[in-house]
């Protein structure tokens, strides 16, 4: 693996945000997520889950609910007052209207997913169309006082279930009447509280169920009014509901952070007598459990603590594999960390601001896994807010440290930066050139002599840089054939001829840079690209999927390369394919043109070419286990992959030079402590 | 009159009641396997009503017959199944099964066969759960042979087999595997929680139970977690739900009768209730003593019953309250203290709950109450080092009770050495002084100058330690005026020597010399001036045990060796009178005799050696006591002696000789056969207890003292020949009034009940009867009255009288009666 000087950075003091709302796209394979700062994030289940796009928030647009219409149409309701529809391709709002009543806390679709119920603060149930270029008012239903803060469609559209604060409601949607109220607290004696239904779920049965801040989920019977059953789970609020699309279990989440599976099982074997019986409980999350979500094999859940849970079912599960891993994301699946590898500064993205830092630097050497003595403290350079309540796309810093650019929904920026001994200058760039926005990728060249911006439709701008502070545009580059979705990823090559760029149809394009034309496309495979590099001596793109393949492309030959398909045909290690994070980042050792360095969350990864794949009897995390062994013994436990977990969780690593590493770390527990305090919870021994 | 009577090793008390889970019968009598019998204990009074002894071996499970809820199926390790009628304590079939029999389960759905855990042939530490066949052949002993293999691999403890709903399946566990069969089905399903041990132990199931109703299961799991298993008839699509409130082992799982709550219970002795398999739902009973080993149900779920580990048994309402305890000798973890014998209340004391005393009630098998002298809240984890109690004494008359407690820890102990003073009052023991490390190091022995004549003042409280000094603590008049009492203890001498630890002390009968045994040296001290008077020692060995002779062999001086010799030191030559070669572990000498007893534990059997210390012979020998290691012993004074026919056994004429296994069961030496030992009273059975106060109950008392007197007056043979016919009444009263035949019909049955019959009388009698015959017209014509006017008072001092007179010699008895004659109906006028 070879030695390293690591710069363990840990001043990265990202704090994502909670998550809010969840929304599973029925009978399709997409998750939407939004978070408490707006963000939407939507997760592909058949790319293993991978967070395929982003679309970030604004300040003035909170989203309370989220819900999926018309088959694959996105509609977001927040306490803003409007219904915003998103644009999927190019990861903007579409469009917005206002629901007019007042801050919106609850959004359902039909069944049909042809009308949008939204439940507003005025105690109002409104209800639109989904038609195509929009939606349109429709009506009103009966109104009565109290927020309405959950809704539910019953499956066959006839009946809207609206929990509010100690009752829930049933309409009748032909007509807008109210055909029943029910008191939810009124079986518990002497209570003061008001009784909050946090969630609500329809079922097709007639039996509507709500999870209310009494710490109780209860099934009731709609048409007569009564309670069937009440289970109290968690001594305090229970936030979440979701139903399964066969009815027959149901995910809870509460404030403790605690999930719940209920599940409908019969009573005796063979009876047809069945009951609601709470089974599964889980503690992933350490605050509140805003959403949750059940797909079809899995229980979903997101808390405020930014994680989202994807926790496998095991009995729907064929076999033990990538599927069946539980999966916890907290981190963005792409990169919020770019480096200047000759200036040896990073720039670090947050949502509305970014922060330029220089690394530290220390003149002592030592041995594997000392911690050397600094001698110059890494130093926080400038801080760059963005203007506006937008939330930034993108950003990068160019190599030498000079430029730095970043894009919102609307802007684009493009900043100058110079450095007079220890003092910092900078000075934005006027007059760029009027780009279509946002700018989904920043990337500059290797010699800082351009930019690459990846722009919707599959299109690149190639923008070039001009001394000292202007720059010009040069050329777009557009995919061949066309394509409705934006470019995510950008990677050029480091003798400036190359330009690889991924579009939301996993599409790779690679462009000639020195005569403007498209070179050759990737072949097509049928997962999502989570990073790409080409390498600086050969000219090979190396791409990782989703699905933890890694492919090796070259780009001169238009083809794979020989140890490409050698490793098709070999196939990786079975613990490489189970593991449940993306690789995020490839970069090269030029000193050792057979080294590729990755890593995902969890690991940082050097993969040795010139050495064989291990086969699956084999250990893949050998490294200190290697240690311990004699040179001979060595020699025959060698493979391609070594693995070091040793910084966790990794945002970002890259090479600063042949030796010399940088590590971006943000330690989970740095992040609870920016969170508000949890609900005391009383720990047996403690 | 006597018959060659042969002495027999009898336990009584201490054994283990957890061998299986206690049964409720159907008319509120709690049945528990204890040791090698079935204890019948009556749920109201909380009194051992009956012990039923036939198993040549632990007995392991029992089951009232489903078919017949009088009847009762117990399991032993012998191989045998036994059908009872626990009412009249009847053996009436024993099955023989042939192989170890080590859980036993009756179903209801299965007619004519009993379920049972036998280990499998040929393999050892396998077992599996076989059918039993039961023949139906006329006969008390039948072959059981007729097995069928069930589940293959199974526990071999009781708690881990259930049967569920209707009997339609058997769940089994073990380690961290659950296998559930159906019976219609023929279907065998295995599931397996994850075998990784965590932080907070281990996932090894440790018991089961079944939902009465539902098909759901639930285990307990050795990290204290509750497991409810359903939808366990789907290989994949089973599911289970956990409830966590245990921090420890869950010892037993018991579900309500309708099924809608779960109890369970572990080592923190709290008894959790689930209610509709909440988690959120719980109720507790706390502070039950100590780790509940089982729990069981009533059959109407009215009362449910822990079973302790130390010997405990609790009844619970069904409201989770505290109901009742039956309680006999509690098993503590260790026996530290010794056997000691209270002199006020002759009850055997030991260590009972960690840190507190026990006053054991030997004649009636029930703790008289417990002393907490560590008064500390006690923990219930392990590895925890907890003070406990480890050497108590009584001083002569039982007026001062002196305790030690420790400490273990690994540096120095921390010591202390507590007085406690009878409170005549209170009728309890009040701490009087407490000394903080009273020795250095760990106190090895500790004894009370045992002089019955001296004044309280010169009591002398003399203790040993491994600090290699004895120290001697006497009563000073207390200076300080605001002290509560007048006297404390503080020490007055310490004596020492040549640096050995001391190991063992013991006054003279007389008081006036002290011997201290350091390792291998026994020094004789003037209890007076504290001189050092002479040595004895027998090299190699250092000494285990001293004790002076008494009465007329008080010259004598008696030690046992580690190296197996046990001596006899004549103190006024100071020379060695005799020597044995024997290994002796337990040496006690009777205090109302001359009498030692030694017991020696040679090649895997105990021995007891009588002897006198004036003669090297000994009087009695019995080899192979017991099987198990006799840890200590004590004689307990008889109330008053006891008439022995044979020379051999006078040395039991004063005194009753007590031991202690390792296994803490406690046995005596009995000359009596097992029937003669049970009283009459347990073996009257329970009818006025549970008589309901009704117009015909009333009439029936009334009748009843009538019957008293008659019974006072005639003597005890009529009374114990009506006794006989009470079950006729009994009957009468506790079947069910719809099923009862017409009055008519009972009326003679009746009346003939309460007849006295007259044939079996001696001639002797029946003329003492007519005599009292003109007595009783007069008497009667009294009661007449009495019973009209002062019924209140009546009953108490009828039934005060009854109980006395039994006892009344024949002229007190004359006596009784002309008072008897006197009218007392002046008194009502008042």
């Amino acid at each position: 693996m070879g030695e390293f000087e690591v710069h363990r950075v840990r001043f990265f003091g990202l704090v994502p945000a909670g998550v809010r709302c969840l929304a599973c796209q029925p009978r399709g394979g997409r998750l939407a997520l939004a978070r408490t700062d707006g963000a939407v994030e939507v997760y592909n289940f058949a790319a293993n889950y991978f967070q395929e796009k982003v679309i970030p928030g604004h300040e003035a647009r909170s989203v309370e609910a989220l819900c999926w219409a018309a088959g694959d149409r996105l509609f977001g309701a927040g306490l803003g007052g409007d219904i915003t529809e998103y644009d999927l391709a190019r990861l903007c709002v579409s469009r917005s209207v206002d629901g007019c009543g007042g801050p919106i806390w609850s959004m359902a679709a039909n069944g049909s997913g042809t009308q949008l119920a939204i439940g507003c603060e005025d105690g109002s149930v409104k209800l639109f169309q989904v038609v195509p270029g929009g939606i349109q008012f429709e009506r009103n239903l009966d109104r009565r006082k109290g927020r309405i803060l959950c809704l539910s469609w019953h499956p066959l559209d006839t009946h809207i279930a609206a929990g509010s604060i100690d009752a829930l409601r049933v309409f009748d949607v032909h007509s807008g009447q109210t055909v029943q109220r029910i008191m939810v607290n009124y079986h518990v004696q002497k209570v003061k509280r008001e009784c909050i239904v946090w969630s609500i779920a329809f079922l097709s049965s007639g039996t509507v169920v709500t999870s209310d801040s009494f710490g109780r989920v209860q099934f009731w019977d709609w048409e007569r009014g009564t309670l069937l059953e009440s289970h109290t789970v968690s001594t305090s609020a229970v936030l979440s509901l979701a139903v399964s699309e066969k009815e027959d279990s149901i995910i809870v989440g509460t404030s403790t952070g605690a999930t719940y599976q209920f599940q409908l099982l019969p009573v005796k074997m063979g009876s047809l007598e069945k009951r609601w019986v709470r089974t599964k409980p889980f503690q992933h999350h350490t605050h509140d459990v805003r959403a949750v979500a059940h797909s079809s094999t899995a229980l979903i859940s997101g808390g405020l603590d930014a994680q989202l849970v994807i926790r496998p079912l095991m009995e729907k599960m064929q076999k033990k594999g990538y599927d069946a891993a539980l999966r916890k994301f907290t981190f963005p699946h792409r990169r919020l960390v770019s480096c200047a590898r000759k200036a040896r500064l990073l720039l670090f993205q947050f949502s509305q601001h970014l922060e330029l830092w220089r690394l530290g630097s220390t003149d002592e050497t030592g041995k594997d896994g000392e911690v050397l003595p600094l001698c110059r403290m890494p130093e926080h350079l400038v801080q760059l807010k963005s203007k506006g309540p937008e939330h930034i796309y993108c950003s990068c810093v160019s190599p030498c440290g000079s430029w730095v650019s970043y894009s919102t929904a609307s802007r684009f920026h493009l900043y100058r930066v110079q450095y007079e001994g220890d003092g910092v200058s900078i000075r934005k760039v006027p007059k760029v050139p009027k780009l279509v926005l946002p700018a989904y990728q920043l990337q500059f060249s290797s010699d800082s002599g351009s930019l690459f911006v990846a722009s919707a439709r599959g299109s690149v701008h190639v923008l070039q840089l001009l001394e000292p502070g202007g720059c010009k545009h040069l050329h777009t580059f557009r995919p061949p054939s066309g394509s409705p979705e934006a470019v995510y990823l950008l990677a050029s090559s480091a003798d400036g001829h190359w330009l690889a760029a991924v579009s939301g149809d996993w599409a790779i394009h690679i462009y000639n840079l020195k005569c403007f034309k498209h070179h050759c496309t990737v072949p097509m495979y049928g997962c999502a690209v989570t990073a790409v590099a080409i390498h600086p001596l050969t000219n090979n793109l190396v791409i990782a999927y989703s699905d933890q393949q890694l492919f090796e492309f070259s780009i001169p030959e238009k083809q794979y390369t020989a140890w490409s398909r050698m490793v098709q045909n070999c196939g990786l290690h079975k613990v490489w394919l189970e593991r449940d994070s993306p690789i995020t980042h490839i970069t090269f050792n030029p000193k050792n043109p057979s080294h590729i360095l990755l890593h995902d969350i969890y690991m940082f990864c050097v993969l040795d070419k010139s050495l064989p794949l291990p086969d699956n009897s084999a250990l893949l995390m050998n490294q200190s286990t290697l240690k311990q062994l004699p040179e001979t013994a060595r020699q025959r436990q060698l493979h391609a992959f070594k693995i070091c977990k040793k910084f966790q969780p990794l945002l970002f690593a890259d090479l600063l030079d042949e030796n010399c590493l940088v590590m971006v770390e943000r330690p989970i527990m740095d992040i609870k402590t920016q969170l508000p305090l949890p609900i005391q919870q009383k720990k047996f021994g403690t | 009159m006597v018959a060659p009577a042969t002495l027999r090793v009898v336990r009584c008390g201490g054994s283990t009641l957890h061998g299986a889970r206690a049964v409720f019968s159907a008319d509120s009598y709690l049945l528990c396997a204890s040791g090698d019998f079935v204890k019948m204990y009556s749920v109201a009074t909380e009194e051992t009503l009956r012990v039923m002894g036939g198993h040549a071996d632990l007995v392991t499970g029992i089951q009232l017959n489903p078919h017949n809820h009088m009847q009762l199926y117990s399991s032993s390790v012998d191989g045998t199944i036994k059908l009872w009628d626990f009412m009249d304590g009847i053996p009436i079939k024993t099955f023989t099964v042939g192989s170890k029999l080590l859980a036993l389960y009756a179903l209801a759905s299965s007619e004519d066969s009993l379920f049972v855990v036998i280990p499998k042939s040929g393999e050892r530490d396998t077992f599996q759960l076989v059918s039993v066949k039961l023949t139906k052949a006329a006969g008390q002993d039948l072959e059981a042979k007729e097995l069928s293999v069930v589940l293959d691999g199974v526990d071999a403890s009781p708690k881990r087999i259930a049967f569920g709903r209707e009997g339609e399946y058997v769940a089994s566990v073990k380690e961290v595997n659950l296998q559930v069969y159906f019976f219609k089905q023929k279907q065998l399903n295995r599931f397996s929680v994850s075998a990784m041990k965590t932080k907070s132990g281990n996932n090894h199931f440790t018991c089961i139970a079944c939902h009465p109703v539902e098909d759901c299961i639930a285990t307990g799991h050795a990290d204290g977690k509750i497991r409810l298993w359903r939808n366990f008839y789907h290989k994949k699509e089973y599911t289970f739900s956990t409830l966590h409130w245990h921090h420890d082992t869950v010892m037993d799982l018991a579900f309500s009768i309708e099924g809608t709550s779960l109890l369970s219970g572990g080592v923190e002795s709290v008894l959790v209730l689930w209610r509709n398999e909440s988690d959120c739902q719980k109720d507790f009973l706390p502070r039950l003593g100590s780790a509940i080993e089982y729990i069981s149900m009533s059959s109407d779920g009215a009362l449910c019953c822990t079973l302790h580990a130390d010997n405990r048994i609790t009844i619970i309402n069904s409201n989770l309250r505290f109901s009742k305890s039956i309680q006999g000798l509690i098993k503590s973890t260790d026996v530290k203290t010794g056997l000691v014998v209270d002199p006020r209340t002759k009850a055997l004391v030991l260590n009972g709950e960690p840190g507190h005393l026990q006053f054991y009630c030997l004649q009636s098998d029930q703790q008289l109450f417990s002393l907490d002298i560590v008064q500390r809240q006690y923990i219930h984890q392990a590895g925890l080092n907890q003070a406990d109690l480890v050497k108590v004494a009584f001083s002569a008359q039982g007026k001062w009770l002196a305790t030690v407690e420790e400490r273990e820890e690994v540096t120095d102990p921390e010591l202390q050495l507590k007085l406690w003073f009878y409170d005549e009052e209170t009728q309890s023991f009040k701490l009087n002084t407490r000394i903080n490390m009273p020795h250095e190091d760990h106190i090895t022995d500790m004894c009370f100058r045992d002089m019955d004549e001296l004044e309280d003042d010169s009591l002398i409280l003399v203790t040993a330690g491994r600090d290699c000094v004895f120290k001697v603590w006497m009563m000073v008049e207390d200076t300080d005026p605001e002290a509560q009492q007048s006297v404390s203890w503080s020490c007055d001498f310490v004596g020492s020597y040549h640096n050995y630890q001391a190991t063992n002390c013991c006054f003279s009968e007389d008081g006036s010399l002290l011997a201290v045994s350091f390792e291998e040296t026994v020094t004789v001290w003037d209890s007076v001036t504290w001189d050092l008077k002479c040595t004895f020692c027998h090299p190699p060995g250092k000494i285990r045990n001293i004790c002076f002779g008494r009465l007329t062999c008080s010259k004598y001086l008696i030690g046992a060796t580690d190296y197996g010799f046990l001596c006899c030191w004549n103190l006024l030559s100071c020379a060695l009178e005799w020597s044995a070669h024997l290994n002796v572990l337990v040496l006690q000498p009777d205090p109302l005799s001359e009498h030692i007893a030694a017991v020696s534990w040679l090649s895997k059997e105990s021995s007891l050696f009588v002897f006198k210390p004036n003669e090297p012979r000994p009087i009695y020998i019995q080899r192979n006591l017991c099987k198990e290691k006799i840890q200590l012993a004590a004689f307990v004074p008889r109330d008053e002696p006891e008439t022995i026919g044979s020379e051999k056994y006078l040395w039991l004429r004063r005194s009753q000789l007590f031991f202690l296994t390792d296994t803490q069961e406690l046995m005596t030496l009995s000359m009596k056969s097992l029937e003669e030992r049970l009283t009459p009273s347990s073996k009257q059975l329970a009818v006025e207890e549970s008589l309901p106060v009704t117009p015909f109950s009333l009439l029936l008392g009334k009748h009843r003292r009538q019957q008293l007197q008659e019974d006072i007056d005639l003597g005890k043979l009529v009374r114990s020949k009506h006794e006989q016919d009470s079950p006729a009444v009994k009957e009468l009263l506790h079947t069910p009034a719809h099923v009862l035949p017409s009055a008519s019909f009972l009326c003679p049955i009746f009346i003939n009940s309460l007849l006295i019959s007259k044939e079996n009388k001696s001639a002797e009698e029946v003329a003492d009867e007519v005599e009292m015959e003109s007595e009783k017209t007069e008497d009667d014509s009294d009661e007449e009255r009495d019973v009209t006017e002062m019924e209140h008072e009546d009953t108490s001092t009828m039934e005060l009288l009854g109980e006395m007179t039994c006892k009344l010699s024949k002229s007190q008895e004359k006596e009784l009666r002309k008072i008897r004659k006197m009218d007392y109906s002046w008194v009502s006028a008042f």
